[in-house]
């Protein structure tokens, strides 16, 4: 009996689709996801190593919430994949002898892509680094989150607005915890002020990716106005680092990394998709 | 004509008012994996119950769900149990869409629910107004402990064993606590 019930509930998203099948959409739907799920994955890595019992349960559970945004993302683009009927070749599941019909799931998005396929924002790849590195990529991720959602909402396409009205409530509650954070840490002692510093400077230039649209990203109607959420952006960062006592972002213009929303990336993913690809590699399809 | 599914009514004796009721009542046995004092209507997530029957046609139902937190574990095995128990009675042919839109709230959290969390231990949420706050370093005011009912109590982590919980700590009986966030 339990085999003839699907385990999770496909029709998850509301009917209409707003501005449908293009590319560029797919693509930007595909960006938001794995943004989400590496972040995730990133932040999974505390799972049983956090500082504190309560932070480890923190980072944990935000992981948790980012993997639940980035399935609700896959599921839409596997659907639009599905629906515009195209035909999916067996290097791009993995699976052989599938179904041409709905062969497009939240999982072979997740699992059967390649480094050069992903187009998630290169600060999203990095390893955790230490906790400083950890939370102040959360606090700049989520401030970027926060205001992308809140522009979002407002989107033509139904399906991608419903999910930022449900994501940002879980943004606004990550935006809060690692604001705080950054400001502990850097407000802190001797030694808790220089990793967050060391942190910022590692951190800094892959922020400006945020801001730069990629190739599927202009002329889309559904997509944000990314000039609108830099300035609110640097606004929210500026009074976080000024409260953590160290600098104005504005004072240290850099060299901005750039890339990852068009398939090219640090040398970091292939090892972070190696180890979260694997089992569905080697066993496509497996199920628990 | 008969009804589809293993049901034993017959269409001339099909009444929506007793067959949405019913669904309701089916529904409200479900609960929550993670804390099963709660029924998935105590939740708020059960968001409609819909029958469309016409003479001569199979009749459709239709429930609609929402998550409570997009990356919530329970989701999926409450869909797979409301499907069970629907299919266990006969209603295996019904649709359950989960739907996003309009987000899922503690405001929508039944009044009898908020009593049952109490009564196991988790201080329930209160009205989202007076509560959700979003400034730094604060936190919620006049979280309960459901132990010995005093306001003297103080947040340990903004996350606690689910996501939808906190981890608070009582000054008064000095016992800590889950407290269902406002969301």
């Amino acid at each position: 009996m339990l085999s003839q019930i699907p385990l999770t509930v496909d029709e998850n998203l509301p009917g209409e689709t707003g501005s449908g099948m293009t590319e560029n959409n797919t693509d930007y739907i595909l960006h938001l996801a794995d943004t989400n799920l590496l972040l995730a994955q990133r932040n999974a890595a505390w799972c049983g190593h956090g500082p504190v019992l309560e932070q480890d349960i923190a980072i944990t559970n935000i992981s948790l919430d980012l993997l639940g945004q980035a399935r609700n993302f896959y599921q839409y683009a596997a659907r639009l994949f599905n629906e515009a009927a195209i035909l999916p070749t067996h290097e791009t599941t993995g699976i052989t002898g599938a179904s041409p019909k709905d062969v497009f799931t939240e999982d072979t998005l997740a699992y059967h892509r390649t480094e050069r396929e992903f187009k998630n924002l290169l600060i999203t790849e990095l390893p955790r680094g230490d906790w400083a590195q950890t939370v102040l990529r959360q606090f700049f991720c989520s401030a970027y989150s926060y205001l992308l959602y809140q522009q979002l909402q407002q989107s033509n396409d139904v399906t991608l607005a419903a999910i930022a009205e449900k994501s940002i409530k879980e943004v606004t509650y990550h935006l809060q915890w690692s604001s705080e954070w950054v400001i502990r840490l850097g407000d802190g002692t001797e030694e808790s002020r220089n990793r967050l510093a060391n942190a910022f400077d590692y951190l800094w230039p892959y922020t400006g990716e945020f801001f730069i649209p990629a190739s599927y990203e202009a002329g889309n109607t559904s997509v944000v106005n990314l000039a609108l959420i830099e300035t609110a952006w640097a606004q929210k960062v500026s009074q976080v680092l000024e409260e953590a006592t160290i600098w104005a972002p504005a004072a240290k213009p850099t060299y901005m990394h750039r890339g990852g929303k068009e398939g090219v990336h640090t040398e970091h993913l292939g090892f972070v998709l190696a180890e979260m690809q694997y089992l569905q590699k080697t066993y496509p399809g497996a199920q628990w | 004509m008969p009804i589809p599914g293993n049901h034993p009514q017959e269409y001339t004796t099909f009444n929506h008012e007793t067959e949405t009721a019913r669904l309701w009542e089916l529904l409200a046995t479900v609960v929550d994996p993670e804390i099963p004092v709660l029924s998935i209507e105590d939740l708020g997530i059960v968001r409609s119950v819909t029958l469309n029957s016409k003479e001569g046609q199979e009749w459709e139902g239709k429930v609609i769900i929402t998550p409570t937190y997009s990356g919530c574990p329970a989701m999926d095995a409450i869909s797979m149990d409301i499907r069970l128990k629907l299919a266990e009675h006969g209603y295996g042919k019904i649709t359950l869409q989960s739907v996003l839109s309009p987000a899922w709230t503690t405001g929508w959290m039944s009044e009898a629910g908020k009593e049952k969390l109490k009564l196991y231990g988790i201080a329930p949420p209160g009205a989202a107004e007076q509560i959700c706050d979003k400034n730094l370093f604060e936190t919620a005011a006049a979280v309960q402990c459901p132990r010995c009912g005093s306001y003297q109590t103080s947040m340990v982590s903004r996350f606690g064993s689910t996501a939808c919980k906190a981890f608070y700590t009582c000054g008064e009986c000095l016992e800590p606590f889950d407290y269902f966030k406002c969301h």
